[in-house]
């Protein structure tokens, strides 16, 4: 399991557009650099991010080799109702991981 | 650190390379006709360092930082083609906000963020940002909906030398804009080894 930093508002106001920041531990190998024997070293990054607000989709990104290793992603989201947001994070050798937070809407 | 006396900028540089250049020719042309040269000879002394500045005169506008999608390379314009699905792309609306000047190209800093009422109507489904010298053309595409409330968007990417971004957003109706800026890079990200 990666290390995960997620900023999300615990609280919000309804209709409120609250910003998310999400930060993973990960290399994103590119697949263009050598190692220390002078090999390339073989690709190994995220491929995708999701983030859902009680199952439904708010906000993905498409990842490429060219961003940074622990990717980090600042995006925003309305505050509809009271429930669960979802951050999934899936890439190369069948990386996937999820985490979720807890929103409170008044 | 700041530097002192600092640097003028780059055109200011350029027009001052211009003129020294021209006061060598001319002191070279006044030599070379030297006792009491007629008026003729003096004109066309003159006339000549001032044609040779003309080309370096026209090259100015191009020291400017907005980078327009027309002057990018092929692949460039290929990869933002393919995300279009060939439909055309017009200039405005996007807005990159990125320094002009990175230190550390492994690390890049970049917000992309397009005005948009995000409705069910009238919304940016995807904003796709490219680059020009990496490896790969592609650096990211975000992908909204109405319930993302603003099309605005941080990250952090890798840039492997001094080169352009250009970010392509597509809207609802199936319009798409650009916005293309040029950054300046001194440790190049990507390509060393660890």
């Amino acid at each position: 399991m990666a290390r995960t930093l997620i900023h999300a508002p615990k609280t919000a106001a309804r209709g409120e557009v609250i910003e998310i920041r999400t930060l993973i531990a990960h290399p994103m190998e590119t697949g263009y650099r050598a190692g220390p024997e002078g090999r390339l070293l073989p690709r190994d990054i995220l491929r995708r991010f999701t983030c859902r607000y009680d199952g439904e989709v708010v906000f993905a990104a498409d990842l490429h080799p060219a961003v940074a290793a622990n990717p980090y992603l600042a995006f925003r989201t309305v505050a509809t109702a009271t429930g669960t947001l979802t951050f999934t994070w899936e890439g190369d050798n069948g990386f996937v991981q999820t985490e979720s937070q807890a929103i409170t809407v008044t | 650190m700041v530097q002192w006396p600092p640097r003028p900028p780059a055109v200011v540089r350029q027009v001052e390379d211009v003129v020294a250049f021209l006061r060598t020719l001319r002191r070279a042309a006044i030599a070379m006709t030297a006792h009491r040269p007629d008026r003729r000879t003096l004109l066309r002394c003159a006339a000549l360092p001032c044609l040779a500045a003309l080309p370096c005169l026209a090259a100015l506008p191009c020291l400017a930082r907005a980078a327009p999608l027309a002057a990018a390379p092929k692949d460039l314009q290929a990869a933002v083609r393919r995300f279009a699905g060939g439909a055309p792309v017009r200039e405005g609306k996007v807005t990159i906000d990125v320094a002009p000047l990175v230190e550390n190209g492994n690390t890049v800093p970049i917000a992309v963020s397009v005005e948009s009422p995000m409705t069910a109507t009238e919304h940016v489904s995807a904003i796709a940002v490219f680059n020009e010298k990496n490896p790969e053309r592609n650096v990211v595409v975000f992908h909204f909906t109405p319930r993302s409330g603003r099309a605005a968007v941080a990250t952090r990417i890798r840039l492997a030398a001094s080169q352009k971004l250009v970010a392509i957003a597509r809207l609802s109706d199936g319009s798409h804009w650009s916005a293309g800026v040029d950054v300046v890079v001194t440790l190049a990200g990507c390509l060393e080894g660890s």
